[in-house]
């Protein structure tokens, strides 16, 4: 396989803007180029992941085609998939020797409606969809089994927000952030049983772009690339009664593909929009948070893009290598209700 | 480092027609899947990856269906990867899926796409108005005559050209049991009656909205080698992309078309593609579509692939470059798979699995797609011999 590494990233977030996708893509897309000191013509491949179904619009990516300067013609895909299978198809794309460079990333527009029911518009048509069940209340299902089943606790998972809530104090495009206590966390009422408000991720309108590169084209990029190395996705069957949601199978699957067993990993970034997924995950992949870093970025929960949220999650992985505050980390993305679709991305410094 | 050489070794498709009420999306899928594996002798659990394709998910009201396909496709547990390029995105989960295995990551993937247009409304799904952008509230036809117009202006082309292609696919259609449309009497003269829809697109000059999924297993060399059954070897692929529009932008023959198709014929070491080329299934929604892509994709010179359709050289008998043996796009159109139905077509010419259709002594074949504006491009060439 041919070496390639996560070079340059960036982000935003908002909680709510009248921007269009195109206006909020353009100054992220260039932040991401500018990072990485590559000119647009130097971009080999451009991969891009968003929803039509978030928008309301079909074939709502088609104008984000405006915000990459496609002329001349750019060679170009779209996955209806968050931004880190963008990231993916960037990577097999690279293997196969037709491009050295790529531009990935994905984008939502979080806003314009309550996304927790447009998202359980993924699940089965005929049987489960028309239950009007939303994506908190499938969270909170899940939840409910892990607490029941002795897996995790509610202080478990106010610990989760707690310590995200903090982190993001940090991150300038946290859309929620601050200290607070475990106590004064759990003292809050419900908002749907088991889960309350701070399990519950704060939602935003923004995008991630992050450049990755082959081999001495990713040295010349980057002074300490992030070198990809292990990348793998799978996933469960979706119906909710049908699977086991507390050990997250997919997830196990692909952290074994990736042989994220062996040696010590510094940072996670583990995409878990809500808290309890963040403790299935890694339970998962058997991150030990005894010596992993877990989400310092906050994670998806003090910011979450739909669509944008698991590459963001690599790209602030592969941003700890890049400035040398870690050797070996994991970015973790997922997509489907209740955690059905998983992927791993292992990167080190050297 | 080379990429790994890689064939198709099982094509499937299902019964196109306006409903399937008989099966379920899930059905609908596993139809054509089934069959592809069948085709290659393949199970499941054969597969190391899936990739999915199909056009807007607002067409059946499913987002991201391919998280619930999963379980029907028997793919929990493997990697299950979703493509959405508009009305390429046939073509490009074909590529998509392709460089799967030529990256030397997966050794048999398994691609598939679909519609099914029946469970909703591709008209309304199309014409949804949105804030701050051009409305095209009459569906494709609408949006595509002002360029099929445009074209007859510039080339000069006479007006009975589309109701000849028209003709030609509807008879060809007739070939290919799987085809939605079988209707084999029309005739020139019927086709020049047949209403106006969208001046200067007829309604026979126009595709039928479709249920229908496609499915294609591809395999790395060695293991296509070990196989008993006949291979379309993917010689070539290409993919590009430019805005809806701006300012001069030639919307008739699009320079990402003729990037894309320059780049596919360079790759392949075709420099004739005219005489190099046996067989093509391009994507002809509209019947004028196929002079204009002709030209688009180096067939003919500008302005004259009008002539290759008067000549008779895109005829399945008698024609030396036969265009779309199935009856195309024109004959089927489950939007998402049309695509791959071209490119599996493509392959199953070169395979010698045509049946009615088979072009003879067909040895290299091109799949094309094109999307949203005329502005996605997805292109291969498939070939009986490794490249």
């Amino acid at each position: 396989m041919r070496d390639v590494a996560v070079v340059a990233s960036a982000h935003s977030a908002v909680s709510a803007t009248t921007d269009t996708p195109i206006e909020l893509l353009i100054p992220v897309i260039n932040e991401a180029l500018a990072n990485a000191g590559l000119e647009r013509r130097e971009v080999d491949f451009w991969c891009h992941g968003s929803c039509d179904y978030l928008v309301g619009q079909p074939f709502s990516f088609v104008s984000a085609v405006d915000a990459l300067g496609a002329w001349p013609p750019i060679v170009e895909s779209h996955v209806e998939m968050d931004g880190a299978w963008a990231l993916y198809e960037a990577w097999i794309k690279i293997q196969t020797g037709e491009a050295d460079t790529a531009l990935v990333f994905g984008n939502g527009k979080s806003s314009v409606a309550d996304m927790f029911r447009v998202m359980a518009l993924q699940l089965d048509p005929y049987v489960e969809a028309p239950l009007g069940t939303d994506q908190i209340a499938l969270a909170g299902l899940q939840a409910r089994m892990a607490l029941d089943a002795g897996v995790i606790t509610e202080r478990d998972m106010a610990e989760v927000a707690a310590r995200s809530r903090r982190d993001a104090l940090a991150n300038p495009v946290a859309l929620v952030s601050g200290e607070v206590s475990v106590d004064d966390l759990l003292a809050a009422d419900k908002v749907r049983d088991p889960l309350r408000a701070h399990d519950i991720p704060a939602m935003g309108d923004g995008v991630t772009a992050v450049v990755i590169a082959a081999g001495d084209r990713a040295r010349s990029l980057a002074s300490r690339p992030a070198w990809i190395r292990a990348i793998d996705h799978r996933i469960d069957a979706q119906r909710i009664g049908g699977r086991d949601l507390i050990g997250v199978p997919s997830a196990v699957a692909a952290a074994e593909r990736c042989g994220v067993g062996g040696d010590r990993i510094d940072v996670a970034e583990i995409h878990a929009p809500f808290t309890h997924e963040e403790l299935l995950v890694g339970r998962a992949l058997g991150i030990d948070a005894a010596t992993t870093r877990i989400n310092p970025s906050g994670g998806a929960l003090v910011s979450n893009v739909l669509m944008a949220a698991g590459l963001a999650r690599i790209a602030r992985a592969a941003e700890t290598v890049l400035d040398g505050t870690a050797d070996r980390v994991i970015g973790h993305a997922t997509q489907g209700p209740c955690l059905q679709q998983n992927l791993v991305c292992v990167m080190e410094g050297a | 480092m080379g990429a790994v050489r890689c064939a198709v070794v099982g094509v499937g498709q299902t019964h196109h027609t306006s409903c399937r009420a008989d099966v379920s999306i899930a059905g609908l899928v596993r139809e054509a899947a089934d069959r592809a594996l069948a085709d290659a002798g393949m199970t499941m659990d054969d597969i190391d990856a899936v990739v999915i394709g199909k056009a807007p998910d607002m067409l059946e009201g499913v987002m991201m269906p391919e998280l619930w396909l999963a379980e029907a496709l028997a793919a929990a547990g493997k990697p299950v990867f979703r493509v959405h390029t508009a009305g390429s995105v046939g073509g490009s989960t074909a590529i998509v899926a392709a460089q799967h295995v030529m990256s030397g990551v997966h050794k048999r993937v398994l691609a598939v796409a679909f519609e099914k247009q029946s469970d909703g409304n591709a008209m309304w799904a199309l014409s949804v108005p949105v804030p701050f952008s051009m409305p095209v509230h009459a569906g494709a036809g609408g949006y595509f005559a002002p360029h099929v117009r445009a074209y007859i202006r510039r080339s000069e082309a006479p007006g009975y050209i589309g109701a000849m292609v028209a003709v030609k696919d509807r008879t060809n259609a007739c070939a290919n049991p799987y085809a939605h449309l079988h209707e084999p009497d029309w005739t020139l003269e019927a086709a020049m009656e047949s209403p106006m829809l969208w001046d200067p697109i007829r309604f026979v000059e126009t595709c039928p909205s479709s249920d229908g999924a496609a499915a294609l297993v591809i395999a790395a060399e060695d293991v296509a080698d070990a196989l008993p059954g006949p291979k379309a070897w993917i010689r070539a692929t290409s993919m590009r992309s430019e805005p809806t529009m701006f300012a001069g932008r030639n919307q008739v023959s699009p320079q990402a078309g003729k990037d894309c198709s320059a780049e596919l014929w360079r790759k392949a070491g075709i420099t004739d593609p005219l005489r190099e080329v046996d067989v093509a299934e391009i994507y002809v929604p509209f019947s004028w579509f196929e002079p204009m892509w002709l030209e688009n994709l180096g067939f003919a010179e500008r302005n004259e692939g009008w002539r290759l359709v008067e000549d008779g050289v895109t005829d399945l008998r008698g024609g030396s470059l036969p265009i779309n043996p199935s009856g195309g796009v024109l004959s089927s159109n489950p939007i998402g798979a049309s695509g791959m139905i071209r490119f599996g077509e493509a392959a199953m010419q070169v395979m010698g699995n045509a049946g009615d259709h088979q072009v003879d002594g067909a040895r290299t074949a091109v799949g094309h797609a094109y999307g949203g504006g005329s502005q996605f491009f997805a292109m291969w060439v498939v070939g009986a011999e490794k490249p």
